[in-house]
């Protein structure tokens, strides 16, 4: 069996000539004890000559080499000789391999440190200002291949936005009508506790349909997508951009914001105001199984009910808002895509930050809306 | 190394390696002894790769057993694969440094993984490693910020760090001139030779196989399996394989 850890010891006296026999196995495993050791020996004894017998060892890896060459530094240093004595050929042959030089040399280039506060305010203020800027130019382009490919719907890749229609649509319904039907279920029930006291149960109805298509519904539907989908999109280009695959496209002639942004945009255009109606549909029901279970209403009147509490109008800017929110989404998916540089860890950021940007924006053109809408209904 | 050291460290005992129903080697046996330089070639798609992959653990064999240093790194418990795994070091087909971090936080990582070294005994290692490889100086770089052969080199650096008993390399050629490629034969060579790390190589770059091999084995993509053996000198002179001789001739099929 091998032996593990090494042998140590020292001859001669203070001033004189010494000599350090090292046996055993000098190792990455024993690294800082023997570097103690051996690094003390020197300033000690201060030998005019010091000899370093190797003869015991057994096994030197380069971490023992080190440990070797560190200790003739150190001894250098205070002018003391040394030898080497018996070395193999084969530890001969890795101790020629270390230039002590090398290990001595100061990077090129010094370490990155944390820079001081105001400093790190002013980057983040700049970088807000570029991101400001790239969001921009972004918007342009893509406005631009969307006017373009409405003017020529044959360079659509329309078998890209079929497959993206599936991805964010199809494939995202059952968890939007899973949502949709338990919070349907909440808002009748909480809604219900309240409206019992004054025998207004019908009204379960009219507050479920109201707060549902004109405003959950297709915010709830597209906080969803963008963390579905938005996130998807903001992954898959930027891992393109990593494996250098955008800048094939851009040699071959295309453009990649018509390539890559305009399939998405158009298929989650098409998805989100269905996944809404889906959304609004499924909230409806949720309310129904608790106005017919818990506040003995039949179907029917709860039915009528909804029916007249809801407006084509209100319907219909529900829509619109679920088809601004769908170019939100992509957009920014796309562009956060676009934007990565560097390798996964670009990949990363941009996929949250799609999604924090999607919500982000979201919420502020849903405020924008509740506000112009107000304007317009009265 | 001298040929009297026939001691075999990597034994591949008839595997079988398969992804899914698709059988891409078939009863591959062969060895590899200690501090040798040891070089797997073959057309692409032929599963040399995949060979490699299944050398380091990375992927089990459908039948057959691979023993490293005594262990059969097919049936062994996790603890056991781990210890052999400190033995190993890999340089990647794409060099597999890590984008966000610096060249010398690449190469400490297995170090203060592996180990409870000081920080500065951790950055004097470091410091060796990449003067071994000849980047010196380049701690702090990215490595999006050099050229392939540095990021080889790093790699290597990095592969180095537990001072392994075996090295694999994938492609370490792939994309390099032929001047970087034959400064790394050099380094290489001076590795193999100075520290005595058993070497394994997945190439198909023939400079470097006829420079650098000691012994090699030809796979097949038809066959799937290994065609010829012996060392780069007697594949090329004496095989009467057509397979072989147009590989080391560069001849079209
Ligand atoms: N993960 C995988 N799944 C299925 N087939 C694979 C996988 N990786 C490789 N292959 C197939 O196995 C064969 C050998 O691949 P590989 O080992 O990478 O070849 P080489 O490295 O010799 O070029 C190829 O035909 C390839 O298509
Ligand atoms: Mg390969």
């Amino acid at each position: 069996m091998e032996t593990t850890g090494y042998r140590l010891s020292v001859e001669g006296k203070t001033g004189e000539e010494a000599t350090i026999r090292l046996a055993g196995r000098l190792s990455l495993d024993d690294l800082e004890p023997l570097m103690a050791d051996l690094q003390a020996i020197p300033g000690r004894l201060m030998p005019r000559r010091l000899s370093v017998d190797l003869a015991g060892v057994e096994y030197l890896d380069s971490a023992g080499a080190l440990v070797l060459i560190e200790l003739q530094n150190r001894a250098r240093a205070l002018s003391i000789p040394v030898d080497l004595l018996n070395v193999s050929e084969k530890d001969h042959g890795l101790l020629s391999l270390i230039d002590p030089e090398l290990l001595q040399r100061p990077p090129l280039r010094p370490e990155i440190v944390q820079s001081p506060i105001l400093e790190t305010m002013g980057e983040l203020a700049r970088r807000q200002f570029r991101d400001f800027q790239e969001i921009m130019s972004f918007v342009g382009e893509l406005i631009t291949a969307l006017v373009y490919c409405l003017a020529h719907p044959r360079v659509v890749r329309w078998a890209d936005v079929m497959f993206y229609m599936k991805r964010a649509g199809a494939d995202g319904l059952p968890i939007v009508a899973l949502i949709s039907l338990l919070l349907g279920l909440i808002m009748a029930f909480m809604s219900s506790l309240q409206l019992k006291q004054f025998g207004a149960n019908i009204y379960v109805a009219n507050l479920v349909t109201i707060a549902m298509v004109r405003e959950l519904g297709p915010i709830m539907t597209a906080i969803i997508v963008a963390g579905r989908s938005g996130s998807a999109f903001a992954a898959e280009i930027g891992t393109m951009i990593v494996n250098d695959e955008v800048n094939a496209l851009l040699t071959m002639g295309f453009d990649p914001t018509r390539f890559l942004a305009v399939p998405k945009v158009l298929a989650t255009m098409v998805v989100v105001p269905i996944l809404t109606v889906y959304a609004d549909l499924f909230a409806i029901l949720g309310g129904l199984i608790v106005g017919v279970t818990g506040l003995d209403l039949t179907a029917f009147t709860y039915i009528q009910q909804t029916k007249s509490s809801i407006s084509i109008f209100d319907f219909v800017t529900s829509l619109i808002k679920a088809i601004v929110f769908a170019v939100l989404i992509s957009g920014i998916g796309c562009q956060r895509g676009f934007q990565v540089r560097g390798g996964a860890e670009g990949v990363g950021m941009s996929t949250t930050s799609a999604v924090v940007s999607a919500i982000f924006l979201i919420v502020v053109f849903d405020s924008a809306f509740a506000i112009m809408l107000y304007y317009v209904r009265h | 190394m001298s040929p009297s050291d026939t001691e075999p460290v990597i034994i591949v005992e008839n595997l079988t390696a398969r992804y899914g129903d698709v059988t891409i080697l078939k009863d591959v046996s062969f060895e590899v002894y200690r501090g040798e330089r040891f070089m797997i070639l073959g057309g692409s798609g032929c599963g040399k790769s995949t060979l490699l992959k299944h050398m380091i653990g990375l992927l089990k064999p459908y039948a057959g057993r691979v023993i490293i240093n005594g262990i059969d790194i097919c049936r062994a418990d996790e603890e056991t694969l781990q210890a052999v795994r400190k033995q190993i070091g890999v340089l990647f087909q794409a060099d597999a440094l890590f984008g966000s971090m610096s060249l010398s936080q690449n190469v400490a990582l297995p170090l203060t993984e592996y180990t409870d070294l000081p920080s500065d005994l951790i950055r004097e290692i470091v410091r060796m490693k990449l003067g071994l490889v000849d980047l010196s100086g380049f701690d702090n770089h990215m490595p999006a910020e050099l050229s392939g052969g540095m990021r080889k080199r790093a790699g290597l650096a990095r592969a180095m760090a537990l001072d392994p008993m075996f090295l694999f390399f994938d492609e370490p050629w792939a994309g390099l001139d032929p001047v970087t490629a034959a400064e790394l034969d050099i380094l290489i060579r001076s590795i193999n030779e100075g520290i005595g790390t058993t070497m394994v190589f997945v190439t198909q770059e023939l400079a470097s196989i006829l420079t650098l091999a000691q012994r090699v084995i030809m796979l097949h993509k038809e066959a799937k399996g290994i065609i010829a053996r012996g060392t780069p000198g007697e594949l090329r002179e004496k095989s009467t394989d057509s397979r072989v001789l147009n590989f080391f001739n560069r001849h079209a099929m």
